[in-house]
């Protein structure tokens, strides 16, 4: 408790950077994401999800063919051990609103930007860190739900292998959909700031857009169904895909648009914005 | 250095900061006085750059907040007792602002040696007390070993030995030469650790001057006489130019009311020479300076949104002049 103050001299010892580099932003990024638990418990519960649920899903699966009771038909074997990033999507997208909504609510954005003048940068490194960090976890988990759930349906002679693209690409794209999804969270937490509100516009735009469209006279409906982020971004982790929906690809690009959209809001904004 | 020019913030219908002009300067704490709702924390938020102004502007070393090459070895701020993720410990929260600066991690440790929070770095901020949240907020203003250094409210929760630390701290900070802006709410304390004031008022400036200045400015300054002949003295002081009351005292007995004067206008050896010129005997004269919270009351008493239902700055001036 004695007060001396050394801090002085401080200066004159070290050698400074001359201006904040985009690489300091991205370190300070990366540790603020790696120091708070509910990333731990967000990636936790979407690793749980994704992996259990789809072991799950495949063993029972398997049970009911090989007592007759399921037919091959239209199965989509890879699509069934990835039925668990459904859930995952859920904690992920928690977790994007979070790394940025929480700044705003514990009062740590205004030492952030007292910090980082630079707000669009600093949202920029934000999202570079957390959009990497779901990725690799994310296609973490998906080729684990994958080889789990293939080696369970595999008793029923029922699996598929990643030799066969469409499995491949539909594995890949399990980390790149648990990212879209990520992205809006993101793109919602940096445009509403509070964490109730940037949560409800998550869910509302993934999910209860689909109630919405039911609203719509019939024609049109079939017109916009494929295009909502769910069943859009859906594509990519399907193999057997129903008739009128979009291309794997295009669906993710579809999804990503979401996302984007809201992020570009939210960084044209926040200069504007008081903090 | 702080250079406010025509600083104005709107919000919606309420004209927040009104036209501020102010520069703080190195060398020496200036004191940020104001009643709630003046504009104070409005004020020191546009100096960091974090609330855009409706009209005019504020630099720090002669540059608007967003074009500082690394601000946190220009200017240290400690705006709000929890600017902190709650989850994250003392360390971490430290530990991210210094890389985003380019801060090397073993400052991390020296200013949280320099808050005396060595010991419970790797606690969470979120269970620290207020007193311990400011230290914080106070280690992370230090990181950057800042020339200028802005506090709103620092001693704010703090007990006796916390805001003697504060005041001690901030008074050898400005001894080495840097900037020291601080808000506060408490007058006494202000008198002990501000050499210069800049006092506000629904937005506006209503003095910038040195502390003793203001406190100098207050009007409260009277002495009390107390005589055996008071009516005969009244007489002679009010010919004098004096100005007397019968002192307002607490004394319940009005033989004891009759006989103490309030006299201002006239300083005490004045009082003195008259008194004894005319053979009246004094049994008392005290001289009773003002207070800084005097003057402060009496320069912010226009401008306070919300009065209490008894008006406090009617009250005679306390004892203890500063």
């Amino acid at each position: 408790m004695t007060m001396t103050t050394a801090t002085a001299g401080n200066q004159a010892q070290q050698p400074q950077p001359q201006t904040i580099g985009f690489g300091n932003v991205l370190h300070s990024e990366w540790t603020k994401l790696r120091t708070v638990r509910s990333t731990y418990w967000t990636a936790g519960i979407a690793a749980l999800a994704s992996i259990a649920l789809g072991a799950l899903i495949c063993a029972r699966t398997a049970y009911n063919i090989k007592h007759g009771r399921q037919s091959l038909d239209g199965f989509d074997a890879t699509l069934a051990s990835l039925d668990g990033l459904y859930i995952a999507q859920v904690a992920i997208g928690a977790l994007g609103v979070l790394t940025i909504s929480s700044e705003y609510g514990t009062g740590m954005i205004r030492a952030t930007l007292a910090t980082v003048p630079q707000r669009r940068a600093m949202l920029a490194a934000k999202l570079l860190v957390f959009a990497v960090a779901t990725f690799v976890a994310g296609e973490v988990m998906s080729f684990a739900a994958f080889g789990i759930g293939q080696q369970l349906l595999g008793s029923a002679h029922a699996g598929i292998s990643l030799s066969d693209p469409a499995a491949l690409r539909a594995t890949i794209g399990g980390g790149l959909y648990l990212t879209a999804v990520g992205l809006l969270g993101f793109g919602m937490g940096a445009l509403v700031r509070n964490t109730a509100g940037a949560l409800s516009a998550f869910f509302g735009t993934l999910f209860a857009l689909t109630v919405v469209d039911d609203l719509l006279p019939t024609n049109l409906r079939n017109d916009v169904i494929p295009y909502l982020p769910a069943n859009a971004g859906s594509q990519i982790i399907t193999v057997v895909h129903t008739a009128g929906s979009l291309s794997p690809w295009a669906g993710l690009g579809v999804l990503t648009l979401y996302g984007a959209a809201a992020t570009v809001a939210a960084t044209v904004l926040i200069t504007r914005r008081d903090a | 250095m702080i250079e406010a020019t025509d600083l104005t913030k709107r919000f919606g219908s309420t004209l927040a900061v009104d036209g501020l002009n102010f520069t703080v300067r190195p060398g020496y704490v200036t004191g940020f006085l104001g009643p709630n709702g003046a504009g104070k924390s409005t004020t020191m938020r546009m100096i960091l750059g974090l609330d855009r102004p409706t009209r005019g502007s504020v630099t720090v070393n002669g540059k608007p907040y967003d074009q500082l090459r690394r601000p946190l070895h220009q200017i240290g701020a400690v705006l709000e007792v929890r600017a902190m993720h709650g989850g994250r410990t003392a360390y971490h929260h430290l530990l991210c602002l210094a890389q985003a600066s380019g801060i090397p991690s073993r400052r991390v440790n020296e200013v949280l040696d320099l808050v005396g929070l060595e010991n419970v770095g790797r606690k969470r901020a979120g269970k620290f007390s207020l007193g311990m949240s400011q230290r914080l907020g106070l280690a992370a203003a230090l990181l950057g070993d800042p020339a200028i250094l802005i506090c709103d409210e620092p001693v704010n929760g703090l007990d006796p030995d916390g805001i003697l630390w504060i005041r001690t701290l901030l008074r050898s900070l400005a001894s080495e030469g840097r900037a020291v802006f601080v808000s506060s709410h408490l007058m006494s304390e202000m008198a002990l650790t501000a050499d210069h004031l800049i006092v506000i008022g629904q937005g506006k400036v209503l003095a910038d001057a040195s502390t003793s200045e203001i406190i100098a400015s207050g009007s409260r300054k009277y002495v009390l006489v107390r005589s055996r002949d008071p009516h005969r003295l009244r007489t002679l002081l009010t010919a004098a130019g004096a100005t007397v009351n019968s002192h307002p005292g607490d004394d319940s007995s009005a033989v004891v009311e009759e006989l103490r004067l309030h006299v201002t206008g006239m300083d005490h050896d004045t009082i003195g020479d008259l008194a004894a010129r005319h053979g009246i005997p004094v049994l008392e004269l005290t001289p009773h300076s003002a207070s800084l919270e005097d003057a402060y009351m009496e320069l912010t008493h226009r401008y306070v949104d919300f009065h209490a239902g008894t008006d406090a700055s009617t009250a005679p001036a306390t004892e203890s002049g500063i």
